[in-house]
């Protein structure tokens, strides 16, 4: 599996606010090793459109023109782009104190509201892992499984229900 | 006083009159036929290999392919244990079917080591009144929830003490295995396991050679015969390499978590020690090592 380390070019959390202890155990600048954000073809970087010289509409408003596809269904009455991506830098993401992260640390910007279930996956107990039970462990970010901008994990169709007994012991006996 | 007895192969051997016949084709050639061979667990090291090299022979006739059998042993300080999220399992049985290739389970007749129970939330946990033949559109299916049951690797096995002849036994990991050459398919084992875990092999089974796990070990996923119980050993040939089972890798939500006991930073003991913690039939005192979380 591909590894994504972003460089932060920006400020850690140390830096943007000192001697305030770092979220549920991460060292300050420590990141936790994800697999890349699963972008749409051609999203990212998304500077690509999003000129910088380019006023930001900060107004909330239904998207009409681009990315019309994304329907918000994660607390959508009280939620909007903008409370998790950056206005500032089209290209990261933003903690609700104002910290600019990028999309491998998201699960940052997950953990603000999802704090239980954040330390669970710290711990290995919510979301799956790959990796060695004794050793390399490797972890998924929050958006690999939950869509982020419809969050509840979609239904599956079931593989086939097992052979009835009556039907097993007829294809035995014949 | 000191006079070594012939060993019990030994002393078959010259039972059977094969003795005149050892002195050509060697007594080797019959190890594999599981006639003269110890339990597995009391073989020395040169009749493992005997035996091993026995099997890929075999193996490799029957299925055309090459097949490992490992023998490793399990890992010092190491005991195992299994914990499933009856909040996010969705039933999708696809653990059932990751496990029937892994583990080389006979696909016709079918046998699976994994049992997913539909079961409805108004009632809670009750065997009674569980559906393991549901079939849906999608799931899961509102009212419902889902519990998967495979062995649950008893600290205090029935099954083991069941059986009459010794096949069965707990390993120092806790993972209670079978030594498929020494069944003889009584099924003491199938009526003593209060979870249904254990799965017999009323016809020899068939496995398509394509789709046949070669990657296998001697206490589980080695190709079985006819007359002989299988069940879940955590793959085992997974497990005392480092991997995870194939169930806890394949499961889509992440429900199912695998570790050691004995290390205070395995996600079980995590499990263990921050979540709402159930274990099947606890009044049987069985003391299963596979563990039911309740993660929301």
């Amino acid at each position: 599996m591909l590894l994504a380390f972003a460089a932060c070019d920006l400020s850690t959390h140390e830096e943007s606010f000192p001697g305030v202890p770092a979220p549920l155990g991460l060292e300050p600048g420590e990141k936790i090793e994800v697999p890349p954000p699963p972008f749409s073809e051609g999203q990212f970087p998304c500077t690509n459109c999003h000129d910088p010289e380019i006023p930001v509409n900060r107004t909330r408003r239904p998207m009409e023109v681009a990315h019309t596809e994304i329907v918000l269904h994660h607390d959508e009455e009280h939620r909007w782009c903008l409370d998790c991506h950056s206005a500032e830098n089209r290209d990261k993401l933003h903690l609700a104190g104002g910290e600019l992260i990028d999309f491998t640390e998201s699960y940052r910007l997950c953990g603000q509201c999802h704090g239980d279930k954040y330390r669970d996956w710290r711990a290995g107990v919510h979301g799956r892992r790959s990796g060695e039970w004794n050793g390399h462990k490797t972890y998924l970010l929050c958006v690999n499984c939950h869509y982020s901008h419809a969050p509840k994990f979609q239904p599956l169709k079931p593989m086939p229900p097992p052979v009835r007994p009556s039907a097993l012991a007829k294809g035995v006996l014949e | 006083m000191n006079q070594t007895l012939p060993s019990r192969r030994e002393f078959l051997c010259a039972v059977a009159g094969c003795a005149a016949a050892a002195s050509t084709a060697g007594c080797s050639d019959l190890t594999h036929t599981s006639w003269f061979q110890s339990r597995f667990r009391e073989m020395s090291d040169a009749e493992k290999k005997d035996v091993v090299a026995g099997l890929e022979k075999a193996n490799k006739e029957r299925f055309g392919k090459d097949v490992t059998v490992g023998i490793e042993p399990p890992m010092e300080g190491v005991e195992f244990g299994y914990a499933l999220d009856i909040s996010r399992c969705i039933g999708c049985r696809r653990c059932v079917y990751a496990c029937v290739e892994e583990n080389n389970q006979s696909r016709e007749p079918q046998v699976q080591w994994i049992r997913v129970l539909e079961m409805d939330k108004e009632k809670g946990i009750d065997f009674a009144h569980a559906d393991a033949y549901y079939d849906a559109e999608k799931v899961p299916r509102d009212g419902h929830f889902y519990l998967p049951v495979q062995c649950q690797q008893c600290e205090n096995p029935p099954c083991v003490k069941s059986c009459p002849v010794g096949a069965t036994w707990r390993e120092k990991d806790g993972i209670v295995v079978i030594d498929y050459d020494w069944c003889i398919g009584c099924r003491c084992c199938m009526s003593a396991c209060p979870y249904g875990a254990r799965h017999f092999n009323y016809a020899e089974p068939q496995i398509p050679a394509e789709q046949l796990n070669p990657k296998t070990h001697y206490l589980g996923n080695r190709p079985r015969g006819k007359g002989v119980v299988e069940k879940c050993t955590f793959c085992i040939q997974r497990v005392r390499k480092g991997r995870y089972p194939a169930c806890v890798e394949v499961c889509p939500v992440g429900a199912r978590k695998f570790g050691n006991l004995l290390d205070p930073d395995s996600e079980v003991r995590a499990v263990l020690e921050n979540k709402r913690v159930y274990v099947l039939k606890s009044e049987l005192n069985t003391r299963p090592r596979f563990f039911y979380f309740y993660g929301l």
